[in-house]
């Protein structure tokens, strides 16, 4: 299998089921920060667990409050195990570099075109190192 | 990327701990968005302020203990409690005690406690070109759109990182290149006739910022009438279906005498026709309820401005509304029609003027859900997730009618 590999925007190497989500999302809003679950009803993911996941994004949409509600699933314990962007998203980001500031523990964000994990199925395990790398195990 | 001698200096600590937090904040950001250097800025909106969980209070109680203070105006979004009637809203104990330590936290670094998500129409209003550093993704939209202002889509904590520093990264809508439109929105195929109306606007915006996603485009077609209330709302609906930090539109908003201008010259990569279909396909996505009963009606999301309560009190009824009626609006606002004796027909009626906060981002309505009737695309979009309550989107008109039947009462006759 070819190797995707991506921007590395934070730091990290993590594993964890795949899960791409069908939509653009705003965090604040669209993401229970407690339950780790998406949690608009509008969303076609509605309900979906995003906590431990290789959460692949889009496209991120909305309030500027997204990057506390990164934070706050960082803190809760319910954060995704790795966040795959479509495109870097300032906000989320920013959620991650105010946490390491906190001391909270921290997961890798990569930079990736949409079609470049195009080939990854939702649920399939998948690795992400530090360099970048993101891999069906 | 290139800093100033002071910008070094700040990062290197010689203005105290929270200065070099926050600059250092500053300076990954501005990295990770590959900005050559950061740019002064005048003012800053904070959204930061509101609570959604102990780590955004524990990051203000951090920059309280190590000193910060904000060194450029600034004015503070929303919270969680409304200050001036504190019983309003249904916050547990704990949520009640750090959403306040969060608000309070903020007040003391400095920032003035307007609590509001329209600064723009409470006089924080910086002018064209001016650079800026906001959060609070309408407000903005506002500022980037309506009052030429530059700034970001920055994110809480992002916000008072760049108050207490007077920096934000040079990138993105601080520079010219990227606030030039790159698309045309065609609005000829809509009717004027609806094209004049405020219920309208959200519906646009709805349909702008999921069709748009974060590319700059210029609405073409817009009537001379349309109005600062008609372009905030389109702003608030866009940036909460979409990434949308600026949009022009042609003769009105002042990057945009004219659509080539927009455009900066250059040949459009995009011309989108709005058509009349999709305008009642993105009307019909606010709502998430057919026909029936409601039981509350909610306004002024982005907060109710002087104007909108003007328009309100011309459709006051002469008897009470059946159900719960709320408007949220600024601190100021309301002093405002306190001082002019226009808040006791209001109460008179049933409204429940909410200040400092607003529906969506905190328990003020009963928690056994129901169905809400709302003039704001924002609170279309926000409340099912939000407060769980499904929704009926209207005309203030229509709020209005429906709040004194409990049953939605729409006019249908301006979308034909």
């Amino acid at each position: 299998m070819t190797e995707i590999r991506g921007r590395v925007v934070f730091d990290g190497e993590a594993e964890g089921p795949f899960l791409r989500l069908g939509a653009p999302i705003s965090f604040w809003g669209g993401v229970d920060p407690k339950s780790g679950t998406i949690a608009d009803p509008r969303h076609p993911d509605y309900g979906a667990e995003i906590t431990g996941r290789i959460l692949a994004i889009p496209e991120t949409v909305g309030s500027s409050s997204s990057s506390a509600i990164m934070l706050e699933l960082l803190r809760n314990g319910s954060a995704p195990a790795a966040l795959i962007l479509g495109q870097v998203d300032a906000i989320l980001v920013l959620g991650l570099v105010v946490a390491r500031e906190l001391s909270y523990k921290t997961v890798p964000v990569v930079e990736l075109a949409t079609e470049a994990t195009a080939a990854l199925r939702n649920g399939e395990l998948v690795r992400v190192t530090s360099s970048g790398s993101v891999q069906a195990v | 990327m290139t800093l100033t001698e002071y910008e070094q200096s700040v990062l290197d600590g010689d203005d105290g701990p929270a200065a070099a937090l926050c600059m250092r904040i500053v300076v990954e950001m501005a990295e990770l968005l590959g900005a050559p250097g950061l740019i002064e800025i005048s003012s800053a909106h904070i959204d930061g302020c509101l609570y959604h969980g102990d780590g955004g209070v524990e990051f203000a109680q951090r920059l309280v203990e190590d000193g910060a203070h904000v060194v450029v105006p600034t004015t503070l979004n929303v919270g969680a409690l409304d200050l001036l009637n504190p019983s309003r809203v249904n916050a547990d104990p704990h949520s009640y005690q750090m959403a306040r330590r969060q608000m309070a936290a903020y007040e003391t670094m400095g920032c003035t406690p307007t609590w509001t998500c329209a600064p723009y129409q409470a006089g924080h209003r910086p002018g064209l070109g001016e650079h800026v550093a906001w959060g609070e993704s309408n407000a903005v939209a506002f500022a980037n759109s309506v009052l030429g202002a530059r700034t970001n889509r920055y994110g809480d904590f992002m916000d008072i990182c760049c108050a207490v520093v007077a920096r934000a990264p040079y990138v993105g809508l601080h520079t010219d290149e990227a606030r030039l439109a790159t698309v045309i929105v065609d609005t000829s195929a809509v009717s004027e006739k609806l094209k004049r109306a405020d219920v309208f606007f959200p519906v646009l915006g709805s349909w702008f910022g999921k069709t748009l996603g974060g590319r700059i485009a210029v609405i073409d077609g817009l009537p001379p009438s349309t109005g600062e209330d008609q372009l905030k709302a389109l702003g608030a609906a866009a940036a909460t279906t979409g990434a949308v930090g600026l949009f022009h539109v042609a003769g009105i908003t002042p990057e945009a005498p004219t659509v080539d201008a927009a455009l900066g010259g250059r040949q459009a990569e995009d011309v989108i026709r709005l058509t009349p279909e999709a305008v009642r396909a993105a009307r019909d996505e606010l709502s998430t309820v057919a026909r029936e009963s409601i039981d509350a009606v909610a306004l002024g999301s982005p907060h109710f401005s002087l104007e909108e309560f003007a328009q309100l009190e011309g459709l006051l009824p002469e008897r009470r509304f059946e159900i719960p009626f709320y408007v949220c609006t600024g601190r100021g606002v309301l002093e405002q029609l306190d001082a002019e004796g226009r808040t006791g027909p209001l109460v008179d009626v049933g409204v429940e003027i909410i200040v400092d906060t607003c529906v969506v981002v905190t328990p003020i309505l009963p928690s056994a859900g129901g169905t809400l009737m709302t003039n704001s695309g924002k609170f279309a979009l926000y409340s099912p997730s939000n407060i769980g309550y499904d929704v009926a989107y209207g005309s203030l008109e229509d709020c209005v009618a429906s709040a004194l039947t409990g049953r939605v009462e729409r006019d249908e006759a301006v979308w034909s």
